[in-house]
């Protein structure tokens, strides 16, 4: 029992300290003898419990309030004093279950006493719960156990003067401050997160100028690669990284910066665009701009005003949108026209096409098989045979022949 | 027996409505020309629009490909816009159809010529003789269906070409 301390303002949390759970109707036994607190034993400052040991009381029964720290015992009858017991002397945990006469109880195992090898007390102490609840109280005491909050606040407070928290009573004002205090901390965390992102992208910069090193240098020993998956590595690499990609920091607002971002997405753009038949579904070219650019990512508004801006940028790239709302990226060699001549000779060439083999054929994506397919049926270049199996495209006969 | 049908009818998209609105007309306009050589060719002057959607003209089942119920319509109504094709009873029904391979205008001006080359403006012939008769043979409208024969009639009465009697039995050119 000469482990609890009494106190009379045991019932504030130290620093780093927060209240877990309250149980009420709660004995206290040290031992196998129930421990009474009187109203005479309103001594402020620490004493030794065994002090208060003679005095006869009524009040047996008390709240037990459970922190991070510690088990608070007190009466709200006798406001000043608290008996508390600090956790790290809990060594092991055990249930004894009530019967007609006796309520459930908490056996607390403390560890052996220091220097006062020669106490009589018991090595126990005994919660019972009068109205129950000892279940719940016991999980979370166990929890508390295991979570050690007391030696993270001990390194905090090794840390830093942030330590010292002003101090609020038990209660739903100290249930407020440690949510508040928990909140914190999470700040604390998600900034600190936020710090390690930002060297990441002073990183970006170098790393960047690393990819193209190993580029250029893939690129000097062109004839030596013959390896496919080099081969493939290298176009990866090549398709990748803006050493210096355009941000509104550098430069500015408006119109100057998507006409500086158009720029730079014809950069990235023009060569795949050539592979690709001249044309770009939008939600591709996004996906590629921002890939290239790595860390600086575009929005894709960002994105579409650039694309409004590229003719404005004098850049031979166009932004179209099909009469079905799909917008696409094309190159101005590559016209409208032109695109509808070549979906005809497809046609006339294969006889007649579906959507798929189309797709499959120039190695272009669905959704532009099907736009220029459409296009070229609005042309009068392509007439339709819809039927069950498939919508098939044919060269129109109809006003050919 | 095999039919005689123009190329679009083993064109599989002959049998979808295009919508790009040239070809669209392009295809009516062969679906007429088709529709009205087959009915004359099997001299038919009168349809059910259930039963010819079945026959042979609309469902090719060397390509697999027929006209669906809609898309007939569609092309039944460019018939009637050209004054091909007359719906039989309520034209809100559209289930049966009298079908002009030639229009009744042209029929008239047919039996006209004819009856001048004849000689016999200024006399009086039966209906009978017109269709069945002995002059009559070799001619287009030998066999011609009575209802569309006293429209055709009616036609050139409008002209001042031709009286009709009120028993509609007989008729005397100008």
């Amino acid at each position: 029992m000469d482990r609890f301390s009494l106190s009379a303002n045991g019932g504030i949390l130290a620093a780093g300290e927060f209240l877990i759970t309250s149980g009420d109707n709660v004995k206290l036994y040290d031992g196998h003898q129930k421990v009474k607190l009187m109203e005479l034993v309103l001594i402020p400052g620490d004493l030794p419990l065994k002090a208060c040991h003679p005095f006869q009381t009524k009040f047996e029964i008390g709240e037990l309030h459970l922190t991070s720290h510690r088990l608070i015992w007190h009466n709200p009858a006798i406001e000043s004093a608290h008996l508390s017991l600090p956790l790290p002397l809990v060594v092991f945990l055990e249930e004894e279950t009530g019967g007609l006469m006796k309520s459930p109880k908490i056996v607390l195992h403390l560890a052996p006493a220091h220097g006062s090898g020669a106490s009589p007390t018991a090595n126990f102490v005994k919660l019972s719960f009068k109205q129950g609840g000892e279940k719940q109280f016991k999980a979370k005491l166990h929890d508390a156990l295991e979570q050690k909050q007391w030696e993270i606040v001990v390194r905090q407070k090794a840390r830093g003067p942030s330590a010292s928290m002003p101090k609020m009573r038990t209660g739903i004002g100290g249930i407020e401050r440690s949510i508040a205090q928990k909140s914190k901390l999470r700040d604390t965390e998600i900034s600190k997160a936020f710090q390690d992102l930002e060297k990441l992208m002073e990183m970006a910069k170098p790393m960047v100028s690393l990819a193209k090193s190993i580029s250029s240098k893939i690129r000097d020993r062109q004839g030596e690669v013959s390896d496919d998956e080099t081969v493939q590595f290298k176009s990866y690499l090549l398709s990748l990284g803006i050493s210096d990609p355009v941000t509104r920091d550098t430069h500015g607002t408006g119109q100057s910066y998507y006409r500086e971002l158009a720029k730079e997405i014809f950069w990235i753009l023009d060569q795949p665009l050539q592979e690709s038949g001249g044309m770009m579904t939008l939600t591709d070219v996004f996906c590629r701009v921002n890939r290239a650019r790595g860390l600086e990512l575009l929005s894709p508004e960002d994105l579409l005003n650039a694309c409004k801006a590229l003719p404005e940028a004098g850049l031979p790239l166009r932004l179209y949108t099909f009469d079905t709302g799909v917008s696409v990226l094309q190159l101005t060699s590559h016209t409208q026209e032109a695109l509808i001549l070549k979906t005809k000779e497809a046609l006339e060439q294969s006889g007649s096409l579906t959507v798929e083999e189309l797709s499959k054929a120039s190695g272009i994506s669905v959704i532009l098989a099907k736009e220029r397919l459409l296009s070229a049926e609005r042309s009068g270049a392509a007439c339709r045979d819809d039927t069950v199996e498939a919508l098939r495209f044919y060269p129109n006969k109809f006003l050919t022949c | 027996m095999t039919e005689e049908f123009p190329w679009q009818h083993a064109f599989p998209p002959f049998f979808t409505l295009q919508p790009h609105e040239q070809t669209r007309v392009k295809q009516l306009e062969a679906w007429r020309s088709m529709i009205l050589d087959y009915c004359q060719s099997h001299q038919i002057t009168q349809f059910d629009v259930q039963e010819i959607g079945q026959s042979a003209l609309f469902h090719n089942k060397t390509i697999q490909r027929r006209l669906s119920p809609e898309d007939l319509l569609v092309v039944l109504e460019d018939l009637r816009s050209h004054g091909h094709l007359e719906w039989d009873g309520p034209a809100k029904s559209r289930r049966k159809a009298h079908i002009y391979w030639r229009r009744p205008e042209e029929w008239g001006s047919l039996i006209y010529n004819w009856a001048q080359a004849h000689g016999m403006t200024n006399t009086v012939c039966t209906l009978f003789e017109i269709t069945q008769g002995d002059d009559a043979q070799d001619q287009a409208f030998q066999g011609l269906d009575q209802d569309l024969l006293i429209k055709a009639l009616k036609c050139l009465e409008l002209e001042s070409k031709a009286e009709l009697f009120p028993d509609q039995e007989g008729v005397k050119f100008f």
